[in-house]
């Protein structure tokens, strides 16, 4: 694959590549632009760039999480996503077949998801100067009536819960990228989450929060909601899921899965008289069958994340500088 | 007549110096007056006009010789007084009075609680006096200050005490200055007083009678005999209590509290009972019956010599003999007690190194004497002993001629409980009985930790009986202005400056735990109140992680006051200086600082490193070799990692496994996931490098199989290591060499020599204590070279060692040792612990130092 505008035969396959796979009608229509009517309702948007080594790994790759990313970055307002949009950014001699199957496995993403990637831009640039591929996803989405739900919302007493177990997904990057050869494979959580979020949302639609808890993990999106809200929280470390080959690489690395990015995973915060109601309607969602609560909303002005150990103490979860760095003298 | 005022500074306030001025005075004859101020205790007195007068003299000697016991003079300064209104108003007084403290500026006088004085322990035991079994007796001299204190001025009414009005007899004798209650703020008695009470962990009441015991604390007593676990509300916390020699009582506390490994603390009657279970020498005693009476680490001896690998080759039914010579008198199995040695074939060891045969204290009576449950310290050498404190423990241990456990009131890792509501809630499920009173305590203040090393006493954690006395400043910092240090992660304290003075904060504990953070910062609110800071700068170490540097951020933002960033070894270093009273501008030392880790400047983690510096600034000279840490924290837990991380960077884990194929600790690794970790360290993934002594001792210890596979306490695994060597010192003569080479960052002190030799010396069955021995002369010499070779190439005859590994008493001896025979000048922490407790002095020390110059 060459660059540049001398490249024509390959941005023409390039071209044939995404009407193939990504055959919307108003992508095939060939304009630069997608013309619709938005439904009624407010219009939400969200963008993501998607930048990971590898590109391929258990339970996805970099295109259905590029469409999974940014649906559920929509789909957190409480939104119903609409559409789609996607920006290429190839690294010329880029193998072909790769990014086949990459816009392929994008396609099949959105066409699961219902959401269809209705237009996009591809650009190339000189080897060296990218990392295979990056996608960028831009998403709309449509809130329905009367749903108002927001980081600022948390309020003393509410309930906090998650739809599954965590860390899943920075293990199976991290143990492929570097070829860890764990006993068991573990998989990639990437999924979309809007129709796990419409079902919370047709039985409490009061719901104050919702948030992905992707890179940083769980303990630092309920520090930002913590503060956003200006709220502490108070978790139980026995009541969040966590799968045990994903504890067991996790004690191995030395990481704790509670800082370890998710991808097809939600929090959500909302008042205590609907907490069970809303767990309920998370595990009768296949996306949300593991979906526990895991803790409650308290009065704080120092905004602390804490969290009940094991052993009965209580732990601050911070927000971490940057990596898990030891503290320990 | 002439008139001279008198000023007195040093520890002068709360401590009954007032009415010691007052009494002397009266007995010199003197007429005059005394008053607290802003700068301490400010005495006049008239005089004749014949030129020196004895009197003063005289009185001032007194003064010095009779100082109470809480009180400390820094210094007395004399000096006429001209103004002659003031010496017409002296001249009228005909007596000696105490005046009311003077409005300026006054130095409240917050003082560390102190242990029950003799006088207060024989009013209790007299059963004529009104104080007579009376739990909350004190006076000027002892008793509760800073752990009921809740704002200035320090008076009853802004302490716990406030909910108890004095009833006359009381009020009387705290308005008499010739009384030992004279302004003793917590005076009490049992008309006026708080109570004691038991009650069960449902919240019932126990009716003492119903176990024939006269009182509550007679009733709590007995119940200890039975074996039962009781909770304890005492001066600045709540205690676990039973009784150490009941194996099952020990074994069901640790069950319950969860805290499987780490020594439990001992409260023993007296000395000689003490003296049953473990060596005392002179200064341990002093210490022990000071009025700080922090916990001691003693070494094992007497009846009950504890654990080393040669004792437990030994052991028989639970019990170790190490004697010389039999003596007579070895009762043969009637309390179960035996001389296990002619059981094993084993002649007794000779020698005069403090192998002393228990059994012969078993001669005055059977069972008079019974050993420790076992896993009252399992693998050490030494026991945490303190006498008791307040008349509650006093009272609790009078019939106790053995031991009792007396750990923190808290479930691992927690702070210990304060209040009753709290302590039913948490410690309803730990104890079986509590013994609980109605005075509150405002300040969680644990219990403090002394080591004897180097021939002085050393804290290793401060905080009842110590904080918050302030520390005087080394000549230089007499101008600092106001500053805050906020201290490190774990054993956190903070330090305020103020007038040429440290105030360290008590022991606080781990910040990562939410309410130990929190109580940091209501405590830190108190303390400014207190002592009355407005800090004109904050200092914090630079790891960005730690709470306390969080905390530190947050304040500056909100005040815009300047931070002072401080290394965190240079923080040792300079809390190393601070603590011996190094001047200003005395100029540049050799820190030698080993610890677990702390952020380095370069942002790698330090913690075996040789700084050139001062107070201001440093140069990092020399260091160990930096090793990764495969997993992180984890490294921290599992020692087994080090030693695979310091084989692998010794030469290769590979080399290793197939020279020493079948060797234990190399079959024990091998069954380790170490193609993970070896991915981990190739890719720097999760696997920092540190050039960490405390990961060193990590690797040992695992080589030897001592301190267990995951630690559950700080420290676990060099503990073991050094319990382990203490009993070979003396004869493994040469110790393991290390590797020396010069590298970008300064000199580079290599472990991977030792390797060779500790595994050489395993696979040919060399006894682990003297491997461990080995390993500790061979890194004390290894030290001990380097650092001559620097201090000579830099022109410094002073070191100073620090860091949380010198609170290895047989690293910091031999280190010590080895310098002072070659004529260096050798600083240790003393007043301040040289683990992270002691950071704050030195960050304060550093700020200090910046703004000043
Ligand atoms: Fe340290
Ligand atoms: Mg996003
Ligand atoms: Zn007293
Ligand atoms: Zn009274």
């Amino acid at each position: 694959m060459s660059h540049g505008s001398g490249g024509r035969a390959m941005a023409q396959l390039i071209g044939e590549l995404f009407q193939r796979y990504l055959d919307h009608e108003l992508l095939t229509l060939g304009n630069d632009q997608a013309l619709f009517t938005p439904p009624p309702g407010r219009l939400v948007m969200s963008t993501d760039g998607h930048v990971i080594s590898p590109l391929f790994f258990p339970g996805g790759d970099i295109g259905s999480l590029a469409v999974h990313g940014t649906i559920n970055d929509v789909a957190m307002s409480g939104a119903r996503p609409l559409y789609l949009a996607a920006g290429f950014i190839l690294e010329e001699g880029f193998p072909l077949g790769d990014l086949a199957r990459i816009v392929e496995s994008m396609a099949q993403a959105a066409n699961a998801a219902g959401v269809p990637v209705v237009t996009g831009d591809t650009k190339v640039v000189e080897r060296g100067k990218g990392d295979g591929v990056f996608i960028t996803t831009t998403g709309i989405g449509v809130v329905p009536e009367g749903i108002l739900i927001s980081g600022d919302r948390a309020e003393p007493g509410d309930v906090i819960l998650v739809s599954g177990s965590m860390g899943d997904h920075g293990v199976a990057i991290l143990s492929k990228r570097e070829n860890l050869g764990f006993e068991t494979e573990i998989r990639s959580d990437s999924a979309a989450l809007h129709e796990l979020v419409a079902a919370m949302i047709a039985a409490v639609p009061d719901i104050h929060c919702l948030r992905d808890p992707t890179r940083g993990g769980l303990a630092t999106t309920l520090n930002e909601l913590a503060h956003q809200s200006g709220v502490g929280m108070q978790i139980r470390e026995d009541a969040i899921p966590v799968r045990s080959e994903v504890a067991a690489a996790c004690e191995l690395l030395g990481l704790d899965p509670l800082y370890v990015a998710n991808e097809g995973k939600l929090i959500a915060i909302c008042p205590p008289d609907q907490a069970e109601r809303l767990l309920a309607a998370m595990r009768a969602h296949p996306l949300g069958a593991e979906s526990a609560i895991i803790g409650e909303v308290v009065e704080d002005p120092h905004r602390f994340v804490q969290m009940e150990t094991g052993f009965g103490g209580s732990r601050i979860v911070d927000w971490l500088a940057g990596e898990q760095l030891p503290r320990i003298c | 007549m002439t008139a001279e005022s008198i000023r007195v500074r040093g520890l002068v306030q709360g401590v009954g110096f007032r009415p010691t001025v007052w009494r002397l005075a009266r007995a010199c004859g003197l007429s005059g007056d005394v008053r607290n101020d802003g700068e301490g205790v400010l005495i006049r007195v008239c005089r004749s006009d014949d030129g020196d007068d004895p009197g003063v003299s005289g009185f001032l000697e007194r003064l010095r010789e009779e100082c109470p016991p809480l009180a400390r003079i820094d210094s007395i300064e004399r000096s006429p007084i001209a103004d002659v209104q003031e010496l017409a108003h002296l001249a009228q007084r005909q007596d000696f009075v105490i005046l009311e403290s003077a409005a300026t500026a006054v130095h409240t006088g917050i003082v560390a609680d102190a242990a029950t004085c003799a006088a207060c322990v024989a009013e209790i035991r007299d059963p004529a006096d009104r104080r007579y079994r009376y739990p909350f007796t004190n006076c000027t001299h002892c008793g509760p200050r800073l752990s009921i204190v809740a704002g200035i001025p320090y008076d009853r009414a802004r302490t716990s005490m406030a909910a108890f009005p004095m009833c006359p007899d009381c009020a009387a004798e705290y308005k008499d200055p010739a009384d030992r209650r004279f302004h003793a703020q917590p005076n009490a008695c049992p008309v006026c007083g708080p109570k004691v009470w038991l009650q069960d962990a449902a919240g019932h009441l126990l009716d003492p009678t119903a176990f024939g015991a006269e009182d509550a604390i007679a009733a709590a007593s007995r119940l200890l005999t039975e074996g039962r676990i009781l909770a304890i509300k005492g001066i600045g916390g709540f205690h676990l209590a039973c009784d150490a020699t009941n194996p099952d009582a020990v074994a069901e506390l640790r069950r319950r509290k969860r805290r499987y490994a780490k020594p439990l603390a001992l409260m023993v009657r007296d000395l000689d009972v003490i003296q049953g279970y473990c060596r005392v020498t002179g200064r341990e005693a002093a210490v022990l019956a000071g009025p700080g009476a922090p916990i001691v680490l003693l070494e094992r001896g007497g009846a009950d010599r504890g654990g080393t690998s040669v004792d437990d080759a030994m052991a028989f039914d639970g019990f170790r003999c190490a004697l010389p010579k039999l003596e007579s008198g070895h009762p043969s199995g009637g309390d179960g007690f035996r001389c296990a040695l002619p059981e094993l074939g084993l002649e007794h060891p000779s020698g005069e190194d403090g192998f002393r045969c228990a059994l012969p204290i078993l001669r005055d009576g059977a069972g008079a004497l019974r050993p420790l449950a076992a896993d009252v310290a399992p693998g050490q050498t030494t026991l945490g002993v303190m006498l008791p404190y307040s008349p509650i423990h006093h009272l609790l241990l009078t019939d106790w001629d053995r031991p009792l456990v007396m750990t923190s009131g808290n479930l691992s890792e927690e702070p210990q409980c304060i209040d009753n509501a709290d302590a039913l809630g948490r410690l309803g499920q730990l104890a079986d009985v509590l013994l609980l009173h109605d005075r509150a305590i405002i300040n969680r203040v644990d219990d403090s930790v002394v080591r004897v090393m180097a021939g002085q006493p050393r804290l290793l954690r401060r905080a009842r009986g110590y904080a918050p006395t302030p520390l005087p400043l080394p000549p230089g910092f007499e101008d600092a202005p106001p500053l805050l240090a906020l201290g490190g992660e774990l054993k956190n304290t903070f330090c305020l400056v103020r007038d040429g003075q440290a105030i360290l904060s008590q022991h606080l504990g781990d910040l990562e735990d939410a309410k130990t953070a929190r109580e940091y910062e209501r405590t830190l609110a108190l303390y400014l109140d207190l002592f009355q800071v407005v800090p004109e700068a904050l200092a914090v170490d630079l790891h960005p992680d730690y709470r306390s540097s969080l905390i530190g951020r947050d304040r500056v933002a909100r005040d815009g006051l300047p931070l002072i960033g401080v290394q965190h070894h240079h923080a040792h270093l300079a809390s190393t200086l601070a603590d011996n009273g190094w001047p200003l501008d005395a100029g540049p030392v050799l820190g030698i600082l080993l610890d677990g880790l702390g952020y380095g400047s370069d942002g790698t983690l330090w913690g075996g490193e040789c700084l050139l510096g001062d107070y201001l600034d440093f140069k990092r000279i020399a260091h160990l070799k930096p090793v990764a840490m495969p997993g992180g924290t984890r490294a921290i837990l599992e020692p087994w990692r080090n030693l695979y991380a310091h084989l692998e960077s010794a030469g290769g884990w590979a080399a290793w496994r197939a020279r020493f194929d079948g060797l234990e600790p190399i079959e024990r690794l091998d069954a380790k996931p170490l193609g993970i970790l070896s991915t981990l360290i190739a890719r720097g993934l999760n696997a920092p490098l540190s050039s960490s002594a405390g990961r060193l001792f990590d690797a040992v210890a695992s080589a030897l199989g001592v301190g267990g596979e995951v630690l559950t306490y700080e420290g676990q695994a060099a503990i073991a290591l050094e319990s382990l060597a203490s009993v070979a010192m003396d004869r493994v003569g040469d110790g393991y060499p290390f590797g020396r080479s010069t590298g970008p960052t300064g000199e580079v002190l290599d472990p991977a020599p030792l390797w060779e030799h500790l595994l050489a010396d395993l696979s040919r069955g060399r006894p682990p204590e003297e491997i461990a021995a080995a390993f500790h002369v061979g890194l004390a010499t290894a030290l001990g070279t380097l650092t001559l070779d620097l201090a000579s190439r830099h022109g410094i005859s002073t070191v100073a060692l620090s860091g949380g590994v010198f609170q290895n008493r047989l690293l910091l001896e031999s280190v010590t040792s080895g310098l002072e025979a070659a004529g260096l000048r050798v600083l240790l922490q003393r007043q301040v612990p040289a683990n992270d407790g002691g950071l704050s002095l030195g960050q304060a020390a550093v700020a200090a130092a910046r703004v000043l110059m």
